[in-house]
């Protein structure tokens, strides 16, 4: 079985039943399955996940991209101050990247002063980490590779030969 | 008006027999269709870009007869690129046409004379034998079979052939049965071609969308490429379909003549797709890939689906179609269309709408979403309880 072919489905609809992705695949049910499952628990399938558009809920959300500046700890490089940074529940991705700063830092909080809070009070006491930059998120166009605006409807005509 | 203004020509080419169908199927409401003959992707926006970036600098102009000189190389190359064809030359080989229909047309009055014959596969695109009259010609049908997988065979190949006959025109991956020929059935066919000197315009319109193996033109034979006029377009490969643009790909000579009709009916193809499609065809191999991952999908999808249904039918390895047999249903196919649209509110294309041994067959178009593809197949089945269908 292509399992690349089995994780770009799932990819774009978790939802999917097994029935209908073994269908997509052309694949037998017990195959799909088992390979659904064995690829969740190598965590290769880490998580299946809902793409929300919070602005148009009653729900307040603040995002943040915060640059984080590292310095890294012998024998250890980076993981260590990683791993302390990922531990927060309000960090939502947390990447190492090259360039004026090392880390990434993706959080989402209820309001801008808890997101202020949580940099102050969590993030930039961390040992190890010399400046934060946080940039607050206006708005969403996009995420996930879902664009948030309406869904352009099928122009096509109805029948066509 | 009185039709007596018209030619005699025109008055025996009836207008499609379905075009009721579809004017029903236009006024109804919440009607799914997988009707359509293009995909639901939008042109990819590096493509539409481009467009964009070809108007803002204000190049607006007429282009060459035979197109944008980048555009041909890029089509040359690409057949290199994808297909391993070598040696067309963008100088000479290449013209760039309104659509790949607009192809069809030239190709016909440039090479036909007054009652020459053409071979064609029957089921077809409906385009096929208007154009071959419109110009003079005689179309000839091989019927394809479904037990056959919809290929033509080298036997009823030769059964066709007349001393009238100049001219075989085939579709692989075809519309409408998703069938294919590989390189083995080709192979075959060769020496009758060669043997009756037949010209062969092969439509290679679906030629991304080939499932399982890799799409074999008939331009790869050497020993026949003089006799053969590649027909191609930018619709289905790239979802261009309202850029309207195609090609030809053929021996000098042919070009030449093509464009003497070309220049002064057209002049050129619009400059502003021609700008895209050097885009799509020198950038849009990745878009063709994704799409064709995508097709394969829904392929796999609806026709899993129709055989638990019991609506048989075999995985087609081309095009984004299935056609499967209705003949059980004791209705013809317009019939079984009309009432699956009127009762359940699907639309497919009836068989016969391709010609005459489409009858007892209805096409079914996967270029729609999962989603859409599902809540079809429901109503489809729905429908089939209804008209108690067995299998």
């Amino acid at each position: 079985m292509d399992e690349i072919k089995l994780l770009n489905v799932l990819k774009n609809d978790p939802r999917i039943s097994t029935e209908d992705l073994a269908d997509i695949l052309n694949e037998d049910v017990d195959d799909v399955a088992k390979t659904k499952l064995r690829l969740e628990k190598e965590k290769i399938i880490c998580g299946y996940h809902t793409v929300i558009n919070w602005d148009k809920t009653n729900t307040e959300v603040c995002s943040a991209v915060i640059e984080v500046s590292a310095k890294p700890e012998r024998d250890k490089g980076y993981d260590q101050v990683a791993a302390r940074i990922a531990r927060y529940p309000e960090v939502k991705t947390l990447y190492l990247i090259s360039g004026r700063s090392e880390f990434l830092v993706l959080i989402d909080g209820k309001t801008m002063k808890e997101v202020a809070d949580f940099v102050g009070q969590k993030l930039a006491p961390i040992e190890g980490i010399t400046q934060t930059v946080t940039l607050f998120v206006l708005k969403k166009y996009k995420i996930e590779g879902v664009e948030l605006s309406e869904k352009e409807k099928d122009e096509r005509m109805l029948l066509s030969l | 008006m009185s039709k007596k203004y018209l030619n005699d020509v025109i008055q025996t080419i009836p207008p499609s027999g379905i075009r009721r169908f579809f004017n029903l199927a236009n006024t109804m409401e919440g009607v799914v269709s997988l009707g359509v003959g293009e995909p639901d992707f939008a042109t990819p926006w590096h493509i539409r870009e481009e467009a964009i970036y070809a108007i803002e600098k204000g190049r607006t102009f007429y282009s060459e007869n035979v197109g944008l000189f980048d555009l041909r190389k890029g089509v040359c190359d690409y057949y290199e690129r994808r297909f391993n064809i070598k040696g067309y030359d963008p100088e000479k080989n290449a013209l760039i046409t309104v659509g790949a229909s607009e192809g069809i047309d030239l190709v016909m009055r440039a090479l036909l004379n007054p009652g020459d014959e053409v071979i064609m596969l029957n089921p077809s695109y409906v385009s096929y034998a208007p154009t071959v009259i419109l110009a003079g010609g005689k179309p000839v049908i091989i019927e394809v079979k479904e037990e056959n997988r919809f290929k033509l065979l080298p036997e009823d190949l030769e059964k066709a052939i007349s001393d009238k006959t100049k001219m075989l025109f085939i579709n692989f991956p075809n519309n409408p049965t998703g069938g294919v020929m590989n390189r083995e059935d080709y192979e075959k066919l060769i020496p009758i071609i060669k043997k009756h000197d037949l010209v062969v315009l092969s439509d290679e319109i679906y030629c991304e969308l080939s499932y399982g193996h890799k799409f074999t033109s008939i331009a790869s034979f050497e020993e026949i490429k003089d006799q053969v006029i590649i027909l191609n377009g930018f619709s289905k490969a790239y979802s261009m379909t309202g850029w309207r643009l195609g090609y030809v790909l053929a021996h000098e000579d042919i070009i030449n003549a093509i464009n003497i009709i070309h220049q002064y009916v057209i002049m050129c193809a619009s400059t502003i797709s021609q700008y895209a499609a050097i885009e799509a065809i020198n950038h849009g191999d990745k878009d063709c890939e994704l799409h064709k991952e995508s097709f394969e999908q829904r392929r796999n999808f609806i026709v899993n689906g129709l055989n638990k249904i019991g609506l048989t039918c075999h995985m087609p390895e081309g095009a984004f179609y299935v056609f499967p047999s209705i003949k059980n249903t004791g209705l013809t196919s317009e019939e079984f269309c009309e009432q699956l649209l009127l009762e359940s509110k699907v639309a497919v294309v009836p068989g016969s709408a391709f010609g005459s041994c489409g009858e007892g067959y209805i096409r079914i178009s996967y270029a729609y979403s999962i989603e859409e593809i599902k809540v079809a197949l429901e109503r489809i089945e729905r429908f089939l309880k209804s008209i108690d269908f067995v299998k």
